[in-house]
Protein backbone atom coordinates (compact mmCIF):
# COMPACT_ATOMS: atom_id res chain seq x y z
CA UNK A 1 0.00 0.00 0.00
CA UNK A 2 1.43 3.26 -1.00
CA UNK A 3 0.38 6.73 -0.23
CA UNK A 4 0.96 9.66 -2.86
CA UNK A 5 3.20 11.01 -0.17
CA UNK A 6 4.83 8.28 0.87
CA UNK A 7 7.00 8.00 -2.06
CA UNK A 8 8.47 11.85 -2.11
CA UNK A 9 12.06 10.90 -1.36
CA UNK A 10 12.13 14.89 0.25
CA UNK A 11 9.81 13.75 3.25
CA UNK A 12 10.57 13.61 6.08
CA UNK A 13 11.56 11.09 8.93
CA UNK A 14 11.53 10.05 12.89
CA UNK A 15 14.68 8.75 14.00
CA UNK A 16 16.55 8.10 16.56
CA UNK A 17 19.92 10.66 16.65
CA UNK A 18 23.11 10.86 18.19
CA UNK A 19 25.22 13.69 19.05
CA UNK A 20 28.34 13.54 17.52
CA UNK A 21 30.32 16.66 18.11
CA UNK A 22 28.70 19.90 20.26
CA UNK A 23 30.70 22.62 20.80
CA UNK A 24 30.36 26.25 22.22
CA UNK A 25 30.98 28.99 19.33
CA UNK A 26 30.57 32.44 20.77
CA UNK A 27 26.80 32.56 22.43
CA UNK A 28 25.76 29.58 20.94
CA UNK A 29 26.19 25.59 21.02
CA UNK A 30 27.04 24.03 17.46
CA UNK A 31 26.02 19.83 17.55
CA UNK A 32 26.47 17.78 14.84
CA UNK A 33 23.58 14.85 14.59
CA UNK A 34 24.24 11.54 13.53
CA UNK A 35 20.91 10.86 11.41
CA UNK A 36 20.25 8.05 9.10
CA UNK A 37 18.23 8.96 6.42
CA UNK A 38 17.15 12.75 7.15
CA UNK A 39 20.84 13.95 6.23
CA UNK A 40 20.56 13.17 2.54
CA UNK A 41 16.43 14.62 2.45
CA UNK A 42 17.67 17.99 4.07
CA UNK A 43 17.14 21.34 1.25
CA UNK A 44 18.40 24.34 2.34
CA UNK A 45 15.65 26.26 4.84
CA UNK A 46 14.45 23.21 5.95
CA UNK A 47 14.66 22.59 9.49
CA UNK A 48 14.51 19.40 12.08
CA UNK A 49 12.70 19.13 15.46
CA UNK A 50 14.47 17.74 18.47
CA UNK A 51 13.09 16.99 22.39
CA UNK A 52 13.22 19.71 24.76
CA UNK A 53 14.26 17.30 27.56
CA UNK A 54 12.13 15.02 29.90
CA UNK A 55 8.54 15.83 30.71
CA UNK A 56 8.56 18.36 27.96
CA UNK A 57 5.59 17.60 25.26
CA UNK A 58 7.01 20.49 22.71
CA UNK A 59 9.70 19.86 20.08
CA UNK A 60 12.53 22.84 19.69
CA UNK A 61 13.18 23.51 15.79
CA UNK A 62 16.37 24.05 14.42
CA UNK A 63 17.40 25.08 10.97
CA UNK A 64 20.07 22.68 9.10
CA UNK A 65 22.91 24.73 8.73
CA UNK A 66 24.63 22.18 6.87
CA UNK A 67 25.04 18.33 6.10
CA UNK A 68 27.93 16.39 5.90
CA UNK A 69 29.27 13.01 6.09
CA UNK A 70 31.16 11.79 8.93
CA UNK A 71 33.18 8.55 9.02
CA UNK A 72 31.53 5.55 10.48
CA UNK A 73 28.13 7.18 10.87
CA UNK A 74 27.36 8.26 7.49
CA UNK A 75 25.36 11.18 7.20
CA UNK A 76 24.87 13.57 9.76
CA UNK A 77 23.29 17.63 10.14
CA UNK A 78 24.89 20.29 11.66
CA UNK A 79 22.41 22.88 13.39
CA UNK A 80 22.69 26.39 15.73
CA UNK A 81 21.35 26.08 19.23
CA UNK A 82 20.46 29.38 21.01
CA UNK A 83 20.32 28.05 24.87
CA UNK A 84 17.68 31.04 26.08
CA UNK A 85 14.91 28.61 26.91
CA UNK A 86 14.33 25.65 29.16
CA UNK A 87 14.53 23.60 26.43
CA UNK A 88 17.47 24.59 24.32
CA UNK A 89 19.76 24.86 27.14
CA UNK A 90 18.67 21.19 28.01
CA UNK A 91 19.61 20.67 24.54
CA UNK A 92 22.46 22.78 24.68
CA UNK A 93 24.46 20.96 27.86
CA UNK A 94 23.55 17.78 26.27
CA UNK A 95 27.16 15.56 26.20
CA UNK A 96 28.23 13.86 22.87
CA UNK A 97 26.74 10.60 22.48
CA UNK A 98 23.96 11.65 23.90
CA UNK A 99 20.76 9.70 21.40
CA UNK A 100 17.62 12.07 20.57
CA UNK A 101 14.40 11.40 18.81
CA UNK A 102 14.72 13.52 15.90
CA UNK A 103 12.21 14.43 12.68
CA UNK A 104 13.19 16.10 9.82
CA UNK A 105 13.87 17.28 7.29
CA UNK A 106 10.51 19.36 7.63
CA UNK A 107 9.57 22.05 6.30
CA UNK A 108 9.45 23.67 2.65
CA UNK A 109 12.73 24.87 1.31
CA UNK A 110 14.18 27.68 -0.10
CA UNK A 111 13.35 28.33 -3.88
CA UNK A 112 16.21 28.31 -5.85
CA UNK A 113 16.40 30.49 -9.24
CA UNK A 114 16.50 28.73 -12.89
CA UNK A 115 18.97 31.50 -13.90
CA UNK A 116 21.83 33.11 -12.31
CA UNK A 117 20.51 35.92 -11.02
CA UNK A 118 21.35 38.11 -8.08
CA UNK A 119 20.82 37.09 -4.55
CA UNK A 120 20.96 38.96 -1.29
CA UNK A 121 21.01 36.80 1.88
CA UNK A 122 19.75 38.55 4.98
CA UNK A 123 20.79 36.70 8.45
CA UNK A 124 19.84 37.67 12.10
CA UNK A 125 21.30 35.84 14.62
CA UNK A 126 21.38 31.92 14.92
CA UNK A 127 18.67 32.56 12.37
CA UNK A 128 21.65 32.98 9.65
CA UNK A 129 22.56 29.28 9.92
CA UNK A 130 19.59 27.74 7.48
CA UNK A 131 21.60 30.77 4.84
CA UNK A 132 24.51 28.54 4.72
CA UNK A 133 23.55 26.02 2.92
CA UNK A 134 21.81 27.78 0.43
CA UNK A 135 24.21 30.14 -0.32
CA UNK A 136 26.88 27.03 -1.70
CA UNK A 137 23.55 26.23 -3.57
CA UNK A 138 23.29 29.37 -5.35
CA UNK A 139 26.70 30.04 -6.31
CA UNK A 140 26.51 26.35 -7.77
CA UNK A 141 23.80 27.60 -10.02
CA UNK A 142 25.94 30.56 -11.01
CA UNK A 143 23.86 33.19 -8.97
CA UNK A 144 25.93 36.29 -7.50
CA UNK A 145 25.36 36.02 -3.62
CA UNK A 146 25.72 39.44 -1.09
CA UNK A 147 25.30 38.52 2.43
CA UNK A 148 23.77 40.75 5.27
CA UNK A 149 24.39 39.66 8.68
CA UNK A 150 23.60 41.11 11.80
CA UNK A 151 23.48 39.75 15.52
CA UNK A 152 23.16 41.36 18.78
CA UNK A 153 27.05 41.33 19.19
CA UNK A 154 29.79 39.44 17.71
CA UNK A 155 29.16 36.22 20.09
CA UNK A 156 26.18 36.13 18.18
CA UNK A 157 27.38 36.59 14.97
CA UNK A 158 26.97 33.42 12.74
CA UNK A 159 30.44 32.52 10.96
CA UNK A 160 31.13 35.92 9.25
CA UNK A 161 34.26 34.54 7.61
CA UNK A 162 32.10 31.19 6.16
CA UNK A 163 30.09 33.81 4.66
CA UNK A 164 33.23 35.11 2.99
CA UNK A 165 33.92 32.43 1.45
CA UNK A 166 30.74 32.21 -0.36
CA UNK A 167 29.74 35.40 -1.24
CA UNK A 168 30.81 38.39 -3.35
CA UNK A 169 30.78 40.59 -0.65
CA UNK A 170 29.43 40.72 3.10
CA UNK A 171 28.00 43.19 5.18
CA UNK A 172 27.62 42.97 8.97
CA UNK A 173 25.52 44.90 11.50
CA UNK A 174 25.71 44.46 15.03
CA UNK A 175 23.67 45.94 17.80
CA UNK A 176 26.39 46.98 19.97
CA UNK A 177 28.81 47.95 17.18
CA UNK A 178 31.56 45.13 18.03
CA UNK A 179 32.08 44.27 14.70
CA UNK A 180 30.54 46.00 11.41
CA UNK A 181 28.38 48.54 11.48
CA UNK A 182 27.59 49.80 14.97
CA UNK A 183 23.64 50.11 15.70
CA UNK A 184 24.03 52.13 18.79
CA UNK A 185 21.72 49.64 20.58
CA UNK A 186 18.79 50.38 18.09
CA UNK A 187 16.40 47.18 17.63
CA UNK A 188 18.46 44.93 14.95
CA UNK A 189 14.95 45.15 12.89
CA UNK A 190 15.58 49.03 12.67
CA UNK A 191 19.41 48.27 11.76
CA UNK A 192 18.88 45.85 9.17
CA UNK A 193 16.01 48.10 7.33
CA UNK A 194 18.43 51.16 7.42
CA UNK A 195 21.43 49.22 5.95
CA UNK A 196 19.35 46.99 3.93
CA UNK A 197 18.42 49.66 0.53
CA UNK A 198 21.90 50.23 0.07
CA UNK A 199 22.82 46.78 -0.23
CA UNK A 200 20.02 45.69 -2.44
CA UNK A 201 20.88 48.51 -4.70
CA UNK A 202 24.48 47.92 -4.87
CA UNK A 203 24.05 43.99 -5.94
CA UNK A 204 20.97 44.89 -8.18
CA UNK A 205 19.00 42.27 -6.16
CA UNK A 206 16.79 39.92 -7.32
CA UNK A 207 15.97 37.39 -5.05
CA UNK A 208 16.00 38.42 -1.35
CA UNK A 209 16.58 35.09 0.98
CA UNK A 210 15.70 36.00 4.61
CA UNK A 211 16.04 34.16 7.93
CA UNK A 212 15.46 36.46 11.27
CA UNK A 213 12.86 37.16 13.80
CA UNK A 214 9.58 38.26 12.48
CA UNK A 215 9.81 41.77 13.15
CA UNK A 216 13.48 41.82 10.83
CA UNK A 217 11.70 39.67 7.91
CA UNK A 218 8.74 42.21 7.68
CA UNK A 219 11.21 44.82 6.83
CA UNK A 220 13.09 42.66 4.69
CA UNK A 221 9.84 41.94 2.43
CA UNK A 222 9.02 45.52 2.37
CA UNK A 223 12.41 46.54 1.38
CA UNK A 224 12.48 44.23 -1.23
CA UNK A 225 9.12 44.95 -2.96
CA UNK A 226 10.49 48.73 -2.42
CA UNK A 227 13.21 48.02 -5.20
CA UNK A 228 10.95 45.23 -7.27
CA UNK A 229 13.06 42.25 -6.19
CA UNK A 230 11.59 38.69 -4.98
CA UNK A 231 12.01 37.78 -1.12
CA UNK A 232 11.72 34.36 0.75
CA UNK A 233 11.30 34.76 3.98
CA UNK A 234 12.10 31.81 6.70
CA UNK A 235 9.62 31.92 9.25
CA UNK A 236 10.29 30.75 12.85
CA UNK A 237 7.35 29.92 14.35
CA UNK A 238 6.69 28.05 18.06
CA UNK A 239 5.45 24.57 17.85
CA UNK A 240 5.00 22.20 19.36
CA UNK A 241 4.67 19.74 17.00
CA UNK A 242 6.45 21.70 13.95
CA UNK A 243 5.64 18.05 12.01
CA UNK A 244 1.73 20.01 10.73
CA UNK A 245 -0.46 17.80 12.66
CA UNK A 246 -1.47 20.50 15.47
CA UNK A 247 -2.21 23.23 13.81
CA UNK A 248 -0.73 26.05 16.41
CA UNK A 249 1.29 28.13 13.84
CA UNK A 250 -0.59 29.63 11.82
CA UNK A 251 0.49 32.16 9.92
CA UNK A 252 -1.87 34.64 8.07
CA UNK A 253 -0.60 34.74 3.72
CA UNK A 254 -2.60 36.27 1.05
CA UNK A 255 -3.08 33.81 -1.88
CA UNK A 256 -2.70 34.65 -5.39
CA UNK A 257 -6.65 35.60 -5.27
CA UNK A 258 -6.09 37.94 -3.02
CA UNK A 259 -7.46 36.06 -0.09
CA UNK A 260 -6.68 35.30 3.34
CA UNK A 261 -5.53 32.09 3.98
CA UNK A 262 -4.19 30.77 7.41
CA UNK A 263 -1.18 28.41 6.52
CA UNK A 264 1.08 26.45 8.97
CA UNK A 265 4.30 28.24 9.37
CA UNK A 266 6.07 24.67 9.93
CA UNK A 267 4.59 22.88 6.84
CA UNK A 268 3.50 25.30 4.00
CA UNK A 269 6.36 27.55 5.62
CA UNK A 270 9.19 27.99 7.08
CA UNK A 271 9.98 29.60 4.16
CA UNK A 272 7.06 32.20 2.82
CA UNK A 273 6.73 34.64 -0.45
CA UNK A 274 7.71 37.86 1.88
CA UNK A 275 5.10 39.59 -0.54
CA UNK A 276 2.37 37.55 0.82
CA UNK A 277 2.50 36.81 4.29
CA UNK A 278 0.48 39.51 6.09
CA UNK A 279 3.26 40.66 8.85
CA UNK A 280 0.85 43.43 10.76
CA UNK A 281 -1.25 40.17 11.32
CA UNK A 282 1.22 37.84 12.51
CA UNK A 283 -0.02 35.88 15.70
CA UNK A 284 -3.49 36.95 14.75
CA UNK A 285 -6.44 36.08 12.85
CA UNK A 286 -7.31 39.10 10.09
CA UNK A 287 -10.89 39.17 9.25
CA UNK A 288 -10.55 37.17 6.09
CA UNK A 289 -11.45 38.96 3.04
CA UNK A 290 -13.85 35.93 1.61
CA UNK A 291 -15.62 33.56 3.71
CA UNK A 292 -14.70 30.78 1.48
CA UNK A 293 -10.49 31.59 1.72
CA UNK A 294 -9.55 29.30 4.39
CA UNK B 1 -26.67 -2.35 14.21
CA UNK B 2 -23.48 -0.52 12.87
CA UNK B 3 -21.03 -1.66 15.59
CA UNK B 4 -18.21 -2.47 12.81
CA UNK B 5 -16.36 -0.34 10.62
CA UNK B 6 -17.25 -1.70 6.98
CA UNK B 7 -14.16 -3.91 6.69
CA UNK B 8 -13.49 -7.47 6.63
CA UNK B 9 -9.32 -6.62 7.88
CA UNK B 10 -9.32 -4.38 10.85
CA UNK B 11 -5.54 -3.98 11.73
CA UNK B 12 -5.92 -3.30 15.25
CA UNK B 13 -7.54 -1.01 17.77
CA UNK B 14 -5.28 2.11 17.69
CA UNK B 15 -6.59 5.20 16.34
CA UNK B 16 -5.34 8.76 15.61
CA UNK B 17 -7.76 11.23 17.68
CA UNK B 18 -9.52 14.24 15.98
CA UNK B 19 -6.79 17.25 15.55
CA UNK B 20 -3.66 15.33 16.21
CA UNK B 21 -3.46 13.73 12.65
CA UNK B 22 -2.80 17.07 10.14
CA UNK B 23 -4.89 16.27 7.40
CA UNK B 24 -3.42 12.85 7.19
CA UNK B 25 -0.86 13.50 4.81
CA UNK B 26 1.68 14.71 6.88
CA UNK B 27 1.07 11.71 9.01
CA UNK B 28 1.92 9.47 6.04
CA UNK B 29 5.35 10.68 5.68
CA UNK B 30 5.87 8.75 8.98
CA UNK B 31 3.62 5.70 8.23
CA UNK B 32 1.06 3.81 5.96
CA UNK B 33 -2.51 5.25 7.13
CA UNK B 34 -4.11 1.93 6.09
CA UNK B 35 -2.07 0.06 9.00
CA UNK B 36 -3.80 2.20 11.56
CA UNK B 37 -6.76 0.98 13.24
CA UNK B 38 -8.42 4.83 11.93
CA UNK B 39 -7.99 8.47 11.70
CA UNK B 40 -10.28 10.61 13.30
CA UNK B 41 -10.17 13.98 11.11
CA UNK B 42 -10.03 17.55 12.65
CA UNK B 43 -13.19 18.57 13.79
CA UNK B 44 -14.97 20.17 10.53
CA UNK B 45 -17.62 22.40 10.51
CA UNK B 46 -20.14 23.29 8.09
CA UNK B 47 -18.42 27.23 7.05
CA UNK B 48 -14.99 27.50 7.27
CA UNK B 49 -13.39 28.61 10.33
CA UNK B 50 -9.67 30.19 10.37
CA UNK B 51 -8.96 29.54 14.15
CA UNK B 52 -7.96 31.82 17.27
CA UNK B 53 -4.80 33.83 17.77
CA UNK B 54 -1.50 32.82 19.02
CA UNK B 55 -0.50 31.22 20.98
CA UNK B 56 -2.53 28.16 19.98
CA UNK B 57 -0.68 25.25 21.79
CA UNK B 58 1.62 25.83 24.36
CA UNK B 59 3.91 23.37 26.83
CA UNK B 60 2.44 22.66 30.35
CA UNK B 61 3.92 20.68 33.06
CA UNK B 62 1.60 17.94 32.62
CA UNK B 63 0.79 18.32 28.52
CA UNK B 64 -0.24 20.65 26.28
CA UNK B 65 -2.83 23.60 26.34
CA UNK B 66 -4.53 24.28 23.08
CA UNK B 67 -6.72 26.87 21.42
CA UNK B 68 -6.62 26.39 18.40
CA UNK B 69 -9.94 27.12 17.47
CA UNK B 70 -11.43 24.61 15.14
CA UNK B 71 -9.31 25.67 12.22
CA UNK B 72 -10.87 23.92 9.58
CA UNK B 73 -11.67 24.42 5.77
CA UNK B 74 -15.19 23.89 6.32
CA UNK B 75 -17.20 20.82 4.88
CA UNK B 76 -17.28 21.43 1.29
CA UNK B 77 -13.43 22.12 0.89
CA UNK B 78 -13.48 19.25 3.70
CA UNK B 79 -15.25 16.50 1.01
CA UNK B 80 -13.66 17.76 -1.94
CA UNK B 81 -9.94 17.57 -1.20
CA UNK B 82 -9.12 15.85 2.24
CA UNK B 83 -11.36 13.35 2.65
CA UNK B 84 -11.44 11.49 -0.85
CA UNK B 85 -7.28 11.50 -0.22
CA UNK B 86 -7.78 10.03 3.03
CA UNK B 87 -9.87 7.46 1.33
CA UNK B 88 -7.16 7.04 -1.40
CA UNK B 89 -4.58 6.57 1.55
CA UNK B 90 -6.75 3.36 2.70
CA UNK B 91 -7.30 5.37 5.89
CA UNK B 92 -10.04 4.41 7.97
CA UNK B 93 -11.83 7.74 8.30
CA UNK B 94 -13.79 8.69 11.24
CA UNK B 95 -15.35 12.31 10.60
CA UNK B 96 -15.49 14.88 13.60
CA UNK B 97 -17.74 17.43 13.32
CA UNK B 98 -19.22 20.01 15.32
CA UNK B 99 -22.14 22.44 14.76
CA UNK B 100 -23.23 25.69 15.56
CA UNK B 101 -27.22 24.16 15.35
CA UNK B 102 -28.60 20.99 15.71
CA UNK B 103 -29.85 21.43 12.10
CA UNK B 104 -25.82 22.12 11.54
CA UNK B 105 -25.37 18.62 13.14
CA UNK B 106 -27.89 17.45 10.31
CA UNK B 107 -26.41 18.65 7.36
CA UNK B 108 -23.20 17.62 8.40
CA UNK B 109 -24.10 14.28 8.99
CA UNK B 110 -26.27 13.63 5.90
CA UNK B 111 -23.45 14.80 3.56
CA UNK B 112 -20.45 13.04 5.22
CA UNK B 113 -22.61 9.77 5.13
CA UNK B 114 -23.51 10.76 1.68
CA UNK B 115 -19.72 10.54 0.78
CA UNK B 116 -18.20 7.09 -0.15
CA UNK B 117 -15.51 5.90 2.17
CA UNK B 118 -16.55 7.01 5.62
CA UNK B 119 -15.78 4.66 8.50
CA UNK B 120 -17.60 6.24 11.11
CA UNK B 121 -18.98 9.79 12.59
CA UNK B 122 -17.28 11.48 15.85
CA UNK B 123 -19.49 13.79 17.05
CA UNK B 124 -17.76 15.89 19.28
CA UNK B 125 -19.96 16.94 22.05
CA UNK B 126 -17.08 17.87 24.31
CA UNK B 127 -15.61 20.86 23.23
CA UNK B 128 -13.98 22.72 26.79
CA UNK B 129 -15.47 26.14 26.10
CA UNK B 130 -18.12 25.54 22.74
CA UNK B 131 -20.03 28.84 23.07
CA UNK B 132 -16.19 30.97 22.86
CA UNK B 133 -16.29 29.54 18.98
CA UNK B 134 -19.92 29.59 18.66
CA UNK B 135 -20.92 25.75 18.72
CA UNK B 136 -24.01 24.83 20.42
CA UNK B 137 -23.76 24.65 24.07
CA UNK B 138 -23.87 20.57 25.33
CA UNK B 139 -22.35 21.42 28.97
CA UNK B 140 -26.33 21.32 30.31
CA UNK B 141 -26.89 18.25 32.47
CA UNK B 142 -26.46 15.08 30.11
CA UNK B 143 -29.08 12.88 31.92
CA UNK B 144 -32.15 14.93 31.12
CA UNK B 145 -30.98 14.81 27.79
CA UNK B 146 -31.61 17.80 25.21
CA UNK B 147 -29.13 19.15 23.54
CA UNK B 148 -26.79 16.18 23.16
CA UNK B 149 -29.14 14.09 22.85
CA UNK B 150 -30.86 15.63 20.07
CA UNK B 151 -27.80 16.17 18.56
CA UNK B 152 -26.98 12.37 18.28
CA UNK B 153 -30.36 11.17 17.46
CA UNK B 154 -30.55 13.88 14.88
CA UNK B 155 -26.96 12.33 13.04
CA UNK B 156 -28.42 8.78 13.20
CA UNK B 157 -31.11 9.79 11.38
CA UNK B 158 -28.97 11.24 9.01
CA UNK B 159 -26.77 8.59 8.65
CA UNK B 160 -26.92 5.37 6.54
CA UNK B 161 -27.34 3.00 9.08
CA UNK B 162 -23.89 1.19 8.61
CA UNK B 163 -21.75 4.09 9.26
CA UNK B 164 -21.79 4.43 13.08
CA UNK B 165 -21.78 7.41 15.06
CA UNK B 166 -19.37 7.84 17.74
CA UNK B 167 -20.42 10.33 20.35
CA UNK B 168 -17.43 12.09 22.34
CA UNK B 169 -18.09 13.09 25.84
CA UNK B 170 -16.17 14.96 28.60
CA UNK B 171 -14.40 12.95 31.12
CA UNK B 172 -16.39 13.74 33.60
CA UNK B 173 -15.77 10.19 36.28
CA UNK B 174 -19.02 11.01 38.11
CA UNK B 175 -21.21 12.20 35.28
CA UNK B 176 -20.19 10.20 32.57
CA UNK B 177 -22.25 6.90 32.70
CA UNK B 178 -25.33 9.25 32.70
CA UNK B 179 -24.25 11.00 29.33
CA UNK B 180 -23.23 7.30 28.15
CA UNK B 181 -27.13 5.82 29.04
CA UNK B 182 -28.70 9.14 27.56
CA UNK B 183 -26.72 8.83 24.51
CA UNK B 184 -26.58 5.35 23.87
CA UNK B 185 -30.58 5.62 23.90
CA UNK B 186 -30.56 8.73 21.92
CA UNK B 187 -28.84 5.98 19.45
CA UNK B 188 -24.73 6.48 19.65
CA UNK B 189 -23.14 3.36 18.28
CA UNK B 190 -20.36 3.99 20.31
CA UNK B 191 -18.83 6.27 23.00
CA UNK B 192 -15.26 8.20 22.61
CA UNK B 193 -14.00 9.05 26.19
CA UNK B 194 -12.56 11.77 26.21
CA UNK B 195 -11.79 15.42 25.39
CA UNK B 196 -9.41 17.88 26.93
CA UNK B 197 -10.45 19.17 30.37
CA UNK B 198 -11.30 23.39 30.79
CA UNK B 199 -8.35 25.22 31.51
CA UNK B 200 -6.49 28.23 30.86
CA UNK B 201 -3.59 29.55 29.06
CA UNK B 202 -0.62 31.09 30.61
CA UNK B 203 -2.02 34.66 29.33
CA UNK B 204 -5.86 33.95 30.95
CA UNK B 205 -7.49 32.34 27.88
CA UNK B 206 -9.65 29.48 27.76
CA UNK B 207 -8.12 26.35 26.71
CA UNK B 208 -8.25 22.84 26.72
CA UNK B 209 -5.86 20.74 28.72
CA UNK B 210 -4.11 17.41 26.87
CA UNK B 211 -1.66 15.11 27.51
CA UNK B 212 -0.36 12.48 29.64
CA UNK B 213 -1.86 13.96 33.22
CA UNK B 214 -5.47 12.83 31.44
CA UNK B 215 -4.98 9.42 31.06
CA UNK B 216 -5.72 8.06 34.36
CA UNK B 217 -8.85 9.98 34.55
CA UNK B 218 -9.76 8.88 30.93
CA UNK B 219 -8.92 5.36 32.27
CA UNK B 220 -11.63 5.50 35.06
CA UNK B 221 -14.36 7.10 32.70
CA UNK B 222 -14.02 4.12 30.34
CA UNK B 223 -14.28 1.53 33.09
CA UNK B 224 -17.34 3.78 34.38
CA UNK B 225 -18.90 3.11 31.32
CA UNK B 226 -17.76 -0.01 30.82
CA UNK B 227 -19.07 -1.23 33.87
CA UNK B 228 -22.48 0.43 34.02
CA UNK B 229 -23.09 -0.30 29.88
CA UNK B 230 -20.63 -3.07 29.15
CA UNK B 231 -22.16 -3.79 25.39
CA UNK B 232 -21.60 -0.37 24.47
CA UNK B 233 -18.08 -0.01 22.80
CA UNK B 234 -16.18 2.73 24.02
CA UNK B 235 -13.08 3.67 22.63
CA UNK B 236 -10.35 5.43 25.17
CA UNK B 237 -8.93 9.04 24.41
CA UNK B 238 -6.91 10.95 26.90
CA UNK B 239 -2.91 10.77 27.67
CA UNK B 240 -2.01 7.72 25.82
CA UNK B 241 1.53 7.78 24.85
CA UNK B 242 2.47 4.15 24.70
CA UNK B 243 1.50 0.42 24.17
CA UNK B 244 1.52 -0.26 27.81
CA UNK B 245 -1.21 3.06 28.47
CA UNK B 246 -3.01 1.17 25.25
CA UNK B 247 -3.12 -2.22 26.77
CA UNK B 248 -4.29 -0.68 30.02
CA UNK B 249 -6.96 1.29 28.51
CA UNK B 250 -8.50 -1.89 26.67
CA UNK B 251 -8.20 -3.94 30.29
CA UNK B 252 -10.37 -0.94 31.60
CA UNK B 253 -12.83 -1.92 28.65
CA UNK B 254 -12.33 0.04 25.85
CA UNK B 255 -12.79 -1.73 22.09
CA UNK B 256 -9.86 0.86 20.91
CA UNK B 257 -7.58 3.62 21.53
CA UNK B 258 -7.31 6.97 20.22
CA UNK B 259 -3.82 8.36 20.56
CA UNK B 260 -3.87 12.32 20.44
CA UNK B 261 -1.37 14.68 21.95
CA UNK B 262 1.51 12.00 21.58
CA UNK B 263 1.39 12.37 18.33
CA UNK B 264 2.50 16.14 18.46
CA UNK B 265 5.99 14.87 20.41
CA UNK B 266 6.19 11.42 18.12
CA UNK B 267 4.62 11.61 14.88
CA UNK B 268 5.04 7.63 14.29
CA UNK B 269 3.50 7.25 17.83
CA UNK B 270 0.30 5.70 16.96
CA UNK B 271 1.99 2.96 14.47
CA UNK B 272 4.15 1.78 16.99
CA UNK B 273 1.61 1.25 19.44
CA UNK B 274 -0.44 -0.75 16.38
CA UNK B 275 2.89 -2.76 15.92
CA UNK B 276 2.97 -3.30 19.84
CA UNK B 277 -0.29 -4.60 19.87
CA UNK B 278 -0.40 -6.82 17.07
CA UNK B 279 2.88 -8.57 18.19
CA UNK B 280 0.82 -9.11 21.09
CA UNK B 281 -1.74 -10.44 19.73
CA UNK B 282 0.60 -12.45 17.43
CA UNK B 283 1.54 -14.18 20.31
CA UNK B 284 -1.45 -14.79 22.32
CA UNK B 285 -2.78 -16.40 18.82
CA UNK B 286 0.06 -18.57 18.67
CA UNK B 287 0.04 -19.77 22.53
CA UNK B 288 -3.53 -20.79 22.18
CA UNK B 289 -3.81 -21.70 18.54
CA UNK B 290 -6.76 -19.50 18.14
CA UNK B 291 -7.13 -16.15 16.12
CA UNK B 292 -7.69 -13.45 18.14
CA UNK B 293 -10.26 -10.65 17.70
CA UNK B 294 -8.57 -7.83 19.39
CA UNK B 295 -10.07 -4.36 18.27
CA UNK B 296 -12.49 -6.00 15.87
CA UNK B 297 -15.14 -3.80 16.93
CA UNK B 298 -13.88 -0.01 16.37
CA UNK B 299 -17.45 1.14 17.30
Amino acid sequence: MTTPTAEAPTGPRHVTGEILTTKKVGAYQHLTLAVPDVAERARPGTFVALPAGEGRMGRRAFWIRGVRTVGGFGSAVEVVVDPTGPGSRWLAAQPAGTRLEVTGPLGRPFSLPRDPVSCVLVGEGYSAACLFPLASRLKERGCTVVILLAAADESRLLAALEARRTARSVTVVTGDGSVGRSGAGAPLADLVAAALPEVLQRAAADVVYAAAPAATLARVARAAEDVGAWSQTALEQPGPCLTGLCQGCAVPVVGEDRLVRMVRGCTEGPVLRGDRVRWDDLGGVPAPVDQGAL
Amino acid sequence: MGRHVATTTHPGPVLVAAGCGGTGRELASYGDLSALGGFVTRTITLRPRPGGPQPRVVESPSGLLHAVGLQNPGLDRFLATELPWLVRAGARVVVSIAGETVAEHAELARRVGQSPGVAALEVDLAEPDPTDWGLVETREPMASGLVATRIVATCRRELPRDVPVLAKVRLDPLRVLDQALGLAEAGADGLVVGHSLPALMPDGRHAGLSGPSLFAVARRCVAEVHAGLPTLPVIGCGGVATAEDARAMLAAGAVSVQVGSAMLTDPTTAHRISAELAADAAAAAESTGAGTRVGEALA
